[in-house]
């Protein structure tokens, strides 16, 4: 407590008077607050920009189609049928969303457990971006869900299917999101100013992490073992019963492939927000993660070999579906691998970023072929997704963009925590 | 019933928070109860479709007209409102008949897929769906093996269909309407280990008359509707390349070990914090912002 004390001198006089640095307001009551938050709702920047058209353009359209869904039935705006009842907002929106979300929990595990703290500047943002896309995208799963009003059965345990991967699957989305929010949490206090609370939730955050990682291992291989079941519906090459295991190890540098992507984005987009350790440390940090993607790959390719082997098609590779493995297999796994390892021994920072576009492209091709291409891949109609389907998920990335943009535009996400986090941490 | 109840739930209750476990035994216990079981003679069956009626009268679903003969023309699937329908094979042996629905698996994959228990797998055999639980998820159709499960895509309130194997009426001692109409006795009703029994004899007595096969027998671990045929089972729309493992068995594993990881990942990433060597470099570089961690 006496810390806590200590701490809010440095705050009247702020150390570093740079445009990063943000003011904490004073909020005594509860009408403080509300008019805080009001305040806060307005946007900031400009209104009319391409993006801001564009997205409020997909939004609205998007908003219109998610009314005609739940009025008419999943089947107006979308292609699924019997024979194939999980379409792309399963397969790319929860399926693919969630592994290139699994970022979080490889950098919390790596700044928190291993205690690298050269990547400390960044952990918030990738912890922002995950809860985010879990919150929309896993969300999105309410679009797909026939009841929806039904989900409490299962939250409130009027019935637990134990059995179930998706409900263990449903489970940990939920649970995670808690984990994320908690880890994510001071940085709200500190938007807010309230340092009490910021004390709290920032004792949390080890608890919460260790709690966050052993959740993302199990329903990041959970989304895998969905799959298990039909194997008699799956196409060989890609159905094995390592599907779990390839897709825990591939969630790994799939996570991290994207927070480079995002991070040289952010790195643009909020320029005026950065902090400058983040600022400088920008393509050292690009560099070590491309280096752990590089180490993740290669399991993974091993993996993905000693399946191969164990299973015994390479007639199989001969055939169409063999060539439409093999483009997945060498051009999105064994190219981005070899790019990671020379981008990284030369420094080239360019060229992780290129790697991590490919290998996340395979990801988004593995995925997606597990779940709609490869699934059913015998059906004499195979399915191809309503353009509302794609319409709706554009819906939901820029919400979610929007979403990140706000918060990223308010809360210390990328720049410094004000003076008086920083001391409490000390 | 009440004691074994309390007894699951406090399981469940004490294995939730921490994810799965005791799926195996729940099915084990189902297994001492007999299940009931239809066994089709498909060298029997006259293509009447007088099942398709009953099944729908019962059930309050459409009435087919079967009347109408130009249906044999092209194969059909069961859909949200007919749960069972007979399809024309042409085959070596000339033309076959084969009626088609749920098959109530010994260890139902859909019933074992649903997170809410809305598909069900009854301690006599019938697997029942239960509208006031289902999410609408349709993990059950991605799980069947045969493709049963139907959504209604074009309803704000959709339901899934199959058949439901006369569940209300086997609870009041009837028989389920479909076999009850057949003209030729090409369905028989009973006890499982009856009509394995039965199918078993009638391959043996006549082996002329029918492959040495009884579909369903094995398949996917047993199926509590069994076939017998005269040609093999791929020439009358059967896929004969399924697994006699049953379906549940893939995720077992999986699920099993998600308790201990559950147990073990924790302790263990708490003692890696503290095994780790104190780099003095990054320690440098940041070490104001490592909160919580100390105090
Ligand atoms: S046939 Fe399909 S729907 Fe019927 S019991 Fe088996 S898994 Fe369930
Ligand atoms: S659609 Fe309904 S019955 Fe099928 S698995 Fe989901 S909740 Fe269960």
């Amino acid at each position: 407590m006496s810390e806590f004390q200590a701490s809010s001198s440095p705050q009247i006089v702020p150390m570093e008077s740079d445009s990063t640095e943000p003011s904490s307001p004073q909020i005594g009551s509860i009408g403080d607050f509300l008019r805080f938050l009001l305040s806060e709702m307005k946007p900031k920047g400009k209104l009319i920009t391409p993006f801001n058209v564009i997205s409020s353009i997909i939004v609205a359209v998007g908003l219109v189609l998610i009314v005609i869904r739940f009025v008419y039935g999943i089947g107006a705006i979308t292609n699924l049928d019997q024979e194939n009842p999980w379409g792309i907002w399963i397969g790319f929106d929860v399926v693919t969303g969630v592994a290139m979300a699994g970022g979080a929990y490889v950098m919390t595990f790596i700044v928190y457990i291993l205690g690298r703290k050269r990547y400390h500047s960044i952990v918030r943002s990738v912890v922002l971006n995950g809860f985010l896309a879990y919150l929309f995208y896993a969300g999105a799963l309410m679009l797909d869900l026939g009841r929806p009003w039904n989900i409490i059965n299962p939250i409130i345990g009027n019935n637990f299917g134990v059995s179930s991967v998706l409900f263990l699957v449903a489970w940990h989305f939920m649970l995670y999101m808690a984990a994320e929010l908690i880890e994510f949490s001071p940085a709200i206090a500190e938007w807010l100013g309230m340092k009490k609370l910021r004390k709290v939730l920032g004792g949390l955050t080890i608890a919460s992490v260790i709690f966050g990682i052993t959740l993302s291992t199990l329903h990041q291989s959970g989304l895998g073992a969905l799959f298990l079941m039909a194997e008699s519906k799956i196409h060989p090459l890609w159905y094995t019963e390592f599907i779990p295991v390839l897709f825990l190890v591939s969630s790994v540098f799939a996570g991290l492939s994207m927070v480079i992507l995002e991070g040289s984005l952010s790195h643009k987009v909020f320029a005026d927000r950065l902090s400058k350790d983040l600022h400088h440390h920008h393509d050292d940090i690009t560099i070590g993660l491309g280096k752990i993607c590089a180490g993740a790959m290669f399991v993974y390719f091993f993996l993905k070999v000693l399946v191969l082997i164990h299973g015994q098609q390479w007639d199989l590779l001969m055939t169409g579906w063999g060539a439409w493995f093999l483009v997945e297999f060498i051009g999105f796994v064994l190219i981005p691998l070899a790019l990671f390892y020379r981008a990284v021994q030369e420094e080239n920072v360019k060229m992780v970023k290129v790697a991590a576009a490919l290998a996340l492209t395979g990801i988004i091709l593995n995925r997606i072929n597990i779940s709609v291409i490869a699934f059913n891949w015998f059906a004499e109609n195979p399915y191809t997704p309503h353009w509302a389907e794609y319409w709706v998920t554009a819906t939901i990335i820029c919400l979610e963009i929007w979403a990140l943009r706000w918060i990223v535009n308010r809360m210390p996400v990328l720049g410094d925590p004000p003076a008086w986090a920083r001391d409490m941490d000390h | 019933m009440e004691r074994r109840d309390f007894l699951k739930n406090l399981c469940i209750a004490g294995a939730s928070a921490v994810g799965v476990a005791a799926a195996g035994e729940a099915e084990a216990a189902h297994e001492k109860k007999e299940f009931v079981s239809v066994l089709v003679d498909t060298t029997r069956c006259i293509g009447c479709r007088n099942c398709e009626v009953a099944c729908a009268t019962e059930n309050g679903l459409p009435i087919p007209d079967n009347k109408d003969k130009t249906v044999f023309d092209a194969i059909r699937e069961m859909t949200p409102d007919q749960w069972t329908v007979v399809n024309r094979f042409d085959t070596d042996n000339g033309e076959i008949f084969v009626k088609k629905q749920c098959m109530h698996c010994n260890q139902a994959a859909c019933s074992t897929a649903c997170l809410t228990q809305a598909m069900y797998k009854t301690e006599n055999g019938p697997v029942i769906w239960r509208a006031n639980k289902c999410m609408g998820c349709r993990f059950c159709m991605v799980s069947c093996p045969f493709v049963v499960p139907k959504f209604e895509y074009h309803s704000a309130n959709p339901k899934i269909q199959k058949c439901i194997l006369c569940y209300e009426r086997l609870e009041d001692g009837g028989i389920p309407a479909c076999v009850e109409s057949c003209p030729v006795d090409a369905l028989q009703f009973g006890t499982r280990r009856d009509m394995v029994r039965i199918a078993r004899n009638r391959v043996a007595d006549f082996p002329e008359r029918y492959i040495d096969h009884v579909y369903g027998e094995n398949e996917v671990g047993g199926t509590g509707w069994l076939y017998l045929s005269e040609v093999p089972f791929d020439q009358i729309g059967f896929r004969d390349d399924l697994s006699h493992e049953p379906v549940p068995a893939l995720t077992q594993e999986f699920l099993y070990a998600v308790p201990v990881v559950f147990l073990l990942w924790p302790a263990f990433l708490n003692g890696m914090r503290y095994m780790k060597t104190e780099d003095e470099e990054e320690t440098q570089i940041a070490e104001i912002y490592n909160p919580g961690d100390e105090s």
